[in-house]
């Protein structure tokens, strides 16, 4: 306690997310506190997100895999559907709790200092919680139709887990400090949240927008949350297929090679202009709230 | 008694302004843009004025003045809570602020939680906090309550908890605003036991309290503060008396 204690020191201004990987105790608590608290009084706890999700694809694998009739063209609809589904909940739940993490821990905002920073990312973590059980899920229906796959796919999931994160942090940055001062924030995150589902090939496949689009289709790979599910879809349906299953356009071209790499870097951008956003109008959220 | 020495809390030329009636949705923001910022959205209100003022280590200072004279607003700036809109504000060793009792409290967590959640608020370690626990809850005199959800608490216990855990944070300089005042006569007696404890230690204090005969007990200078300005620093018995003459030609 010592060391930084022998200068003056301006309050309340801190290095913005630097600030909460020293403050991992806290966070950890919080992450902890939110589980808790979600929960409470229901028989059922950590359950429901087991339950919500196979609700959501079963109503998908229904409607859309037996009545549209998908799955005749898609081998092992299933598993392709509930890979992408997975892993936009995943995103989309954090990004929609991220944007009211601010709001909603006004109480505390307004009366003590800390990084701020802490309450967005502790809703990432909170979905995250949720999203490794839908993992395990995920992975033993894999298993059960025969999944084989390589390392570099297993380190492909782990890679993706980790840009949705850090895309849903920095998306959840600014939408949540601008909900501060507009509550049309929420709104917008709503909608992208209902978008998102359909802009990546969750429920369809990527060659059916292909022949739409055509010379276009590059508009549609610049969507990081697109290049995330298609790489899940490699990472954990396509091993699923015997060999003549597999045809020239199971997977995007270029996918692993340009891709990826892009879809990193816009998410490292949208990162960076989140702590950005969220640095500026953070000095305003005491009084604003 | 520690060394008067060192200065703990700085505050030079601090100006604070709110904006009151804002306008809450993107619509009423973009016509106003679009009609070329015709009229103003919103009203400024100046909370604090070139507020100067300097504590040392060791000091127990007591902020005094009206209902919405500003001390809140100054201590939030000092915890750093709120930003100046001028004048710089600095402060040396850790500074705990006791804006509100139980402000990081979660209802629904129980005790025990509450005391971990809020220490780490407070920015106690996860080690600090296991070998404050018993003295917390001993302190605090909660007993078997403690894994009881705090939703569940009467209003005193709640505030025995907070108060506790505050103290038990063992900061170098501490903001207190307006805590004192609630709990019972007993307790409230071994809050005050405790901060003049706080106070020989050589922790710097800074109390604001409506309560005049307790904070010329507890500290030694005072602030009188009026309209977001200080009007008179010195001895915390003659600004208590002032404060009290003033009060007196108003009514
Ligand atoms: N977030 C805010 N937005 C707008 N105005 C504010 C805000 N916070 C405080 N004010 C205004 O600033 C002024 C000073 O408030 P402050 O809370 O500092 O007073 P105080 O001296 O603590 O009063 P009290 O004795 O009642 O606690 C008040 O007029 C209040 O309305
Ligand atoms: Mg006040």
């Amino acid at each position: 306690m010592a060391g930084q204690s022998d200068q003056l020191v301006k309050p309340g201004s801190g290095r913005g997310l630097l600030d909460v990987y020293g403050d991992r105790f806290l966070l950890k608590l919080l992450v902890r506190k939110e589980i808790k608290v979600r929960y409470r009084g229901s028989v059922l706890g950590l359950l429901w997100s087991y339950v919500k999700p196979l609700v959501q694809f079963l109503i998908y694998f229904v409607a859309l895999g037996i009545f549209l009739n998908l799955q005749r063209g898609t081998p092992n609809y299933a598993i392709y559907l509930f890979a992408g589904i997975v892993l936009v909940n995943f995103f989309t739940e954090s990004l929609s709790n991220a944007t009211r993490s601010i709001v909603d821990n006004r109480d505390l905002i307004r009366k003590i200092y800390l990084p701020r920073e802490l309450f967005p990312v502790s809703t990432v973590w909170v979905s995250a919680a949720h999203f490794l059980p839908q993992l395990l899920v995920l992975i033993g229906a894999c298993l059960v139709v025969g999944w084989t796959p390589s390392i570099l796919q297993l380190a492909a999931v782990v890679l993706i887990f980790g840009m949705v994160a850090v895309l849903a942090t920095g998306l959840g940055l600014m939408f949540g400090a601008v909900n501060v001062y507009f509550r049309d924030s929420e709104n917008i995150v709503d909608m992208i949240v209902m978008v998102v589902t359909w802009a990546s090939p969750v429920l369809y496949v990527w060659s059916m927008v292909e022949r739409v689009m055509g010379p276009w289709f590059w508009v549609y790979q610049l969507n990081p949350m697109t290049v995330a599910v298609e790489v899940f879809h490699w990472a954990f349906w396509e091993p699923t297929l015997k060999a003549d299953q597999l045809v020239a356009d199971t997977m995007p071209p270029d996918l692993l090679t340009v891709w990826l790499p892009v879809a990193m870097l816009v998410t490292l951008a949208v990162l960076f202009l989140g702590q950005l956003t969220f640095r500026r109008l953070a000095i305003h959220f005491a009084q604003e709230l | 008694m520690t060394s008067h020495g060192n200065v703990a809390i700085s505050c030079v030329g601090l100006r604070k302004q709110f904006v009151l009636r804002h306008t809450r949705s993107l619509k009423e923001a973009l016509v106003w843009l679009v009609k070329g910022r015709k009229g103003d959205l919103s009203k400024k209100f100046l909370a604090l004025k070139d507020v100067s003022l300097e504590v040392k280590q060791g000091e127990t200072v007591a902020l005094m003045g009206l209902n919405g004279s500003g001390k809140s607003t100054l201590l939030k700036l000092i915890s750093g809570v709120l930003q100046p809109d001028g004048g710089t504000v600095r402060t040396r060793g850790r500074v705990a602020g006791l804006i509100e009792v139980g402000a990081g409290f979660h209802h629904d967590l129980s005790g025990r939680d509450n005391v971990y959640l809020n220490g780490a608020i407070l920015g106690m370690t996860e080690k600090q906090i296991d070998n404050m626990f018993d003295s917390i809850v001993e302190f605090s005199e909660i007993g078997e309550f403690i894994d009881t959800e705090v939703k569940f608490y009467s209003s005193g216990m709640y505030l025995r908890l907070a108060f506790s855990i505050a103290v038990h944070t063992d900061p170098e300089v501490f903001l207190i605003d307006e805590i004192l005042a609630v709990g019972d006569e007993p307790f409230q007696r071994k809050c005050i036991a405790k901060i003049k404890e706080l106070a020989d230690l050589g922790k710097t204090l800074f109390v604001v309290s409506h309560d005049l005969d307790l904070v010329a007990t507890v500290c030694e200078r005072g602030v009188l503060l009026e309209h977001g300005q200080v009007i008179m620093d010195g001895d915390v018995h003659d600004v208590v008396s002032e404060l009290r003459r003033r009060s007196l030609t108003e009514t």
